[in-house]
């Protein structure tokens, strides 16, 4: 298996847009996150599920305007150097 | 006070110094006069000295933002290792059977550094190694005629790549299971970097005995790191850090903290293979 640079940035730009598009009302209230029932445990074990749930919506918040910018860099690339 | 004692000479220079020299006669006394224009010359010395102050200045730019993103004192302190401590490290890492005490010595609050603690992970070691590995790497694929300057860029790359997959995925784990432990990144890197010993001792015995001595080597060293990462990440996973939590534990039960522990160790001996069978046949 052998990991050029070109394919490791190609899976990190692919993982976040992955995990960016995961739309809030659509998908993940059915799911059972919620923007109103975030917050139910405060004690010191927030559990698996809340934690999965903060890492996307930190991931989110913080990646969306970088990724914007990283993936029309990477179209006009690919555009012109195929 | 450096331009009032030049200037009588400056101004006598000066005027061959701007003589068009293209006259044979000229350059030899220029030459002379030359040397001592650079420093005896206002200009120069002006030039000279902005130039120093704009490095200067580029310099401390460039260190308060590379302070920004990882800080260079929790770097350092990876790599304050002395010889001693080097072959101490290497004896433990490759036959960790013997060694007793696996508890990180502090010292009030602060991890002690290398060079007082055998105990404590550096970074010294896995960059070396991981060189060496390259170019043991790069020998290896000479000696069987299938040796290209590509490949060593190709095996550097590949390596670089699973050291980093490994630690993201560590840390995403500990993340997730709420598992409050005090392994920094740089602490999972240099744990993360310890197989390269293991991987070079295989490659060694395998050029040097064959493909039996290659898995006979393969095995020594995937049990001795297996033991070596248990026993040390045992003593940072498994001890809660409960300072401020109540009853009810913080974080992940014991039982997690194993598997997570046992996961890691189990993960080395199959990226070790993964990354060495190409080499030996």
């Amino acid at each position: 298996m052998a990991f050029t640079l070109y394919s490791l940035i190609q899976t990190a730009i692919l993982c976040t847009n992955a995990i960016a598009v995961l739309h809030e009302e659509r998908f993940l209230s059915k799911i059972g996150s919620g923007v109103d029932q975030g917050v139910t445990g405060f004690g010191d074990d927030p559990g698996i599920k809340s934690q999965v749930l903060n890492l996307i919506r930190s991931v989110r918040t913080i990646m969306r305007v970088p990724l914007i910018i990283v993936n029309s860099v990477s179209i006009v690339l690919l555009l012109l150097f195929g | 006070m450096l331009f009032d004692d030049t200037s009588t000479s400056a101004m006598s220079a000066q005027g061959s110094y701007y003589t068009p020299g293209y006259n044979v006669a000229g350059p030899p006394t220029d030459a002379r006069g030359g040397v001592n224009n650079l420093f005896s010359d206002p200009m120069a010395n002006a030039a000279v000295m902005y130039g120093s102050s704009l490095a200067n200045q580029g310099k401390d730019m460039v260190n308060k933002e590379i302070s920004r993103f990882m800080s260079v004192n929790k770097l350092k302190y990876f790599f304050a290792v002395d010889t001693r401590y080097v072959l101490k490290k290497l004896m433990i890492l490759m036959f960790p059977y013997t060694h007793q005490d696996w508890e990180v010595r502090y010292h009030r609050d602060t991890p002690l550094t290398p060079r007082q603690d055998v105990n404590a992970p550096d970074l010294y070691i896995p960059t070396m190694a991981f060189i060496t590995y390259i170019l043991l790497a790069g020998t290896a694929l000479g000696i069987q005629k299938r040796f290209s300057p590509e490949v060593l860029g190709l095996c550097a790359s590949t390596a670089l790549a699973w050291v980093l997959i490994e630690v993201l995925v560590m840390l995403l784990t500990l993340y997730l299971l709420t598992v409050h432990s005090d392994l920094s990144a740089f602490d999972l890197v240099a744990y993360s970097g310890y197989k390269y010993v293991g991987m070079i001792f295989s490659v060694l015995c395998g050029l040097l005995f064959g493909s039996d001595g290659y898995f006979a080597a393969l095995a020594w060293s995937s049990c001795a790191l297996m033991f070596f990462i248990v026993r040390s990440l045992k003593m940072k996973i498994l001890t809660s850090l409960a300072s401020d939590s109540i009853s009810t534990g913080s974080g992940a039960r014991p039982q997690v903290r194993m598997y997570i522990t046992v996961a890691a160790a189990i993960f080395q001996p199959l990226i070790i293979y993964w990354l060495t069978s190409h080499l030996v046949r």
